[in-house]
């Protein structure tokens, strides 16, 4: 079938939502989506949202900016992180008129709670700057987005599974689905074509990523010719449930909650003497880590978060899903016992680079790809450098989202609807012929479970040359295995086996561009750790890295406007 | 531990009735019977169809029935099952199945649209935030941990007998009251007129079912009754 619509928009998560929110009155807007709506990760998201709105205590959006930069090791763009700061405070307020029920302060306002790297004065002390919603924030944020979608009449193609982008003439003319319920493939044309499919922390053994996170949109851009950039900077939450790597929400710590090693001491004390267990996520890691590796863990490498000082008012009040998590899983409760938890994948801090309204970028002349946008997890404007603090998240999804909408509804009027040949539809459908009817032998859970190991053992909180470079050599192989994959089901109902073949060879791609990124930088920043050069190195590394397709490893300059770097220490 | 598996099979591009199929395998006590699930299409049957997404009970995907109650698979142990000859897992009742697992959601979105699942409000918003006090916030927040699963209204009697399907179910009564209990909606007049019916809050027969099966522990039933009592009080203001 064919489909034409003035925007598509590739996922249903926060930013997807949000820029259909902007465009639905004045376009005709459509979003695909491979799972149905609410069920995409954003929901997962638990602690909060960030804005100096100052509900608690005096706060300003230059301590917000300076926080950001700092905690992104100075990668950041620093023009991007302003924009996003200054709008927060709106994007809260917006919020709290579409309904989202965020959680009160005794004065009835948005309450707000202390996350981790957010400080007031410039690093002096924690503030409390994450409005939240108990730890559902996310989830409840997803819901109103979507009713405001319904109530709007958004078109949605759900279970539909995007195979391809079209590009006719050096444009982004619109994409090539795959609707599960039926296995035909659909045209959809589009005047812009949004990208907003999230992060691909599956591609490790241990996240707090959902099924869905295999950062199709990441590579479906990087197949069309656009550059990925930074993608050596994965970040590690610092308390995934052990073993299942459940993400236990950094408002646990933002509430009072301690970490402790085998010996009982609170070890942040000696990584981060200002805020301790407040101090960045990528410290906090390396820490537990750390601690895990000079014997001080528990049997099986964790240490403990302990809520039980706390009491079970204010454990059932603000963090009722974790420890509902906890009780499920381990059988433990938390206000009784402390939690098992280590580091767990959690986020991409890199990814497809656009401006700041979310326009994508296809080289270090920020030449733009004409009709193709991206925003959230999947982009990377930067407002995250080398490591995201807590709450930033949803915060970029919301403030460039919209703005990726304005964008979009303004670019629209100049862009006509291209011409689409059957070649790319014909591809496609060669693609799936070639994955269905090739006969192989090696099995899609066997090569991903290996990509998931390897990248788990060498490419995850602490990394080196030797070890990277043998991974790489790994993963290649694994691709060619990959090239004789076996896919028993050729039905065309529901046939998840069929989309997992596509996800994983997605998840290799990027397996490549990462270790590739990372093993490029001879320096560690951020979340991007190499024991062989453990120092920052602004003179050679204060820069984005880009992998373009064919392996090609380029770099560009980093926007720095008020903060000029120094040593990061919290 | 050994855990072995009965499972609904339903593929109507070939099968002409649906079946049931056995598979053995081994698993972790503290596995997750959603962990199983993907090890049996792992290891036996690529051609299971289930939905999943975040897996730990946040995105309501993999709703299903577990020895004949509606669950979550993300949320249910192996060990949880170890007494069971074998787990019986069939797809969520009331709503017609696709394939194997994965049911038609569709017709319960659209009732889920039906309750006008948004703030409805008037006056216009102030500058910063509308005030809202923390007992008011409390009146629903048990609501707002509802993450459309569908459980709830899949284990109902009333939305089971085909005389009394087209009940609205209790998920959606449990978004109409997150509104209605909602101090900032200035909507009731016609959230009432929507739930004033044989259909709407009315259908209701206090079966408890939904209360006992939501895995988010939301008290639905009770809920369904708070907005029975305000429907009242609503007319009896009126007289």
């Amino acid at each position: 079938m064919n489909f034409k619509h003035d925007i598509v928009i590739v996922g249903a998560g926060l930013a997807g939502l949000r820029a259909a929110v902007e465009c639905v009155e004045e376009a005709d807007v459509a979003v695909v989506s491979k799972v149905l709506p609410t069920r995409s990760h954003s929901g997962a998201a638990q602690g909060g949202i960030t804005a100096s709105i100052g509900n608690e205590e005096e706060d300003h959006w230059e301590w917000h900016m300076f926080d950001t930069v700092k905690g992104s090791d100075y990668l950041a763009d620093q023009d991007a992180v302003e924009i996003m700061v200054k709008d927060a405070p709106r994007v809260i307020y917006e919020l709290e008129h579409m309904g989202v029920p965020f959680s009160r302060n005794k004065d009835g306002k948005i309450a707000q709670r202390n996350f981790g790297g957010h400080t007031s004065e410039y690093g002096k002390k924690p503030v409390k700057r994450a409005c939240y919603a108990s730890d559902r924030t996310g989830r409840v944020v997803l819901d109103t987005l979507y009713d405001q979608c319904l109530r709007h009449r958004v078109k949605f193609y759900q279970e539909h599974y995007v195979l391809s982008l079209v590009f006719e003439d050096k444009k982004c003319a619109g994409l090539i689905t795959y609707d599960l319920s039926s296995g035909e493939l659909n045209l959809i044309e589009a005047r812009a074509v949004l990208l907003a499919t999230g992060g691909c922390g599956r591609i490790f053994k241990t996240t707090s990523n959902g099924f869905a996170s295999t950062g199709d949109g990441l590579n479906l851009a990087h197949r069309a010719g656009i550059p990925l950039m930074d993608m050596e900077f994965v970040q590690f939450h610092p308390t995934g449930l052990y073993p299942l790597g459940i993400l236990v929400s950094e408002a646990a710590r933002g509430e009072g909650g301690i970490l402790r090693n085998s010996l009982g001491e609170r070890f942040m004390e000696r990584y981060a003497p200002t805020v301790k267990d407040l101090a960045a996520r990528d410290v906090v890691s390396r820490a537990i880590l750390t601690e895990v590796r000079e014997g001080r863990s528990f049997e099986g490498g964790y240490v403990h978060l302990d809520l039980t000082h706390l009491g079970e008012k204010k454990i059932i009040e603000r963090l009722w899903e974790i420890t509902s998590f906890v009780r499920i899983y381990l059988g433990i409760d938390p206000v009784y016992e402390p939690i098992p938890v280590y580091p767990t994948c959690h986020y991409l801090m890199g990814g497809i680079p656009t401006d700041t309204d979310g326009r994508v970028l296809q080289d270090e002349s920020d030449a733009i790809a004409q009709g193709l946008y991206a925003a959230g997890e999947c982009a990377c404007v930067s407002v995250h450098g080398a490591n995201r603090l807590g709450c930033n998240s949803l915060l970029d999804t919301l403030v460039f989202g919209r703005r990726c909408g304005m964008a979009m509804k303004a670019d629209i009027s100049k862009i006509e609807h291209q011409p689409v040949s059957d070649e790319p539809l014909e591809k496609a459908k060669e693609m799936l012929a070639g994955l269905l009817y090739h006969k192989g032998y090696e099995k899609i859970d066997v090569v991903r479970r290996n990509m998931q190991s390897l990248m788990m053992d060498y490419c995850s909180v602490f990394r080196d040359e030797e070890g990277l470079k043998k991974e790489l050599e790994s993963i290649r192989s694994l691709k060619m295995r990959f090239n004789d994959v076996e896919i028993v089901d050729k039905g065309k109902n529901f046939n998840y086996e069929l989309m997992e073949a596509i996800e994983l060879g997605h998840q290799l791609d990027l397996a490549e561009v990462i270790l590739l990124s990372a093993l490029y930088r001879k320096e560690s920043r951020g979340a991007h750790f190499r024991e062989d050069f453990p120092v920052r190195d602004d003179t050679n590394f204060l820069k984005h890295t880009l992998v373009f397709k064919g392996q090609e490893v380029r770099y560009k300059p980093v926007v720095i406007t008020r903060f000029q770097p120094e040593a990061r220490v919290y | 531990m050994i855990l072995k598996f009965r499972i609904f099979r339903y593929d109507p591009e070939k099968d002409d009735a649906p079946y049931y199929q056995s598979f053995e395998i081994e698993a972790d006590p503290k596995d997750r019977i959603l962990d199983c699930l993907n090890r049996i299409r792992a290891e036996k049957d690529p051609t299971l169809s289930f939905r999943m997404s975040c897996g730990h009970g946040v995105c309501g995907s993999d709703g299903m029935r577990i020895n004949g109650t509606s669950s979550l698979a993300c949320q249910k142990l192996a060990k949880d099952f170890k007494e069971s000859e074998e787990v019986l897992i069939e797809p969520l009742q009331v709503f017609r199945v696709i394939k194997d697992l994965v049911v038609d959601m569709d017709p319960f979105f659209e009732r889920y649209y039906s309750v006008k699942p948004y703030l409805i409000t008037r006056t216009p918003p102030p500058d910063t935030e509308r005030l809202q006090s923390v007992e008011e916030h409390r009146k629903f927040e048990d609501a707002i941990r509802c993450i459309l699963c569908a459980c709830c209204t899949a284990s109902c009697p009333v939305n089971q007998d085909k005389a009394t399907a087209g009940y609205i179910g209790p998920a959606a009564l449990v978004r109409a009251f997150r509104y209605l209990f909602d101090s900032r909606d200035e909507g009731r007049e016609e959230r009432i007129a929507l739930l004033d019916n044989k259909d709407g809050a009315w259908g209701c027969q206090t079966r408890w079912m939904c209360t006992k099966v939501c895995p988010k522990e939301i008290p639905v039933t009770k809920e369904i009754f708070e907005i029975k009592k305000r429907i009242l009080e609503s007319k009896k203001g009126k007289k």
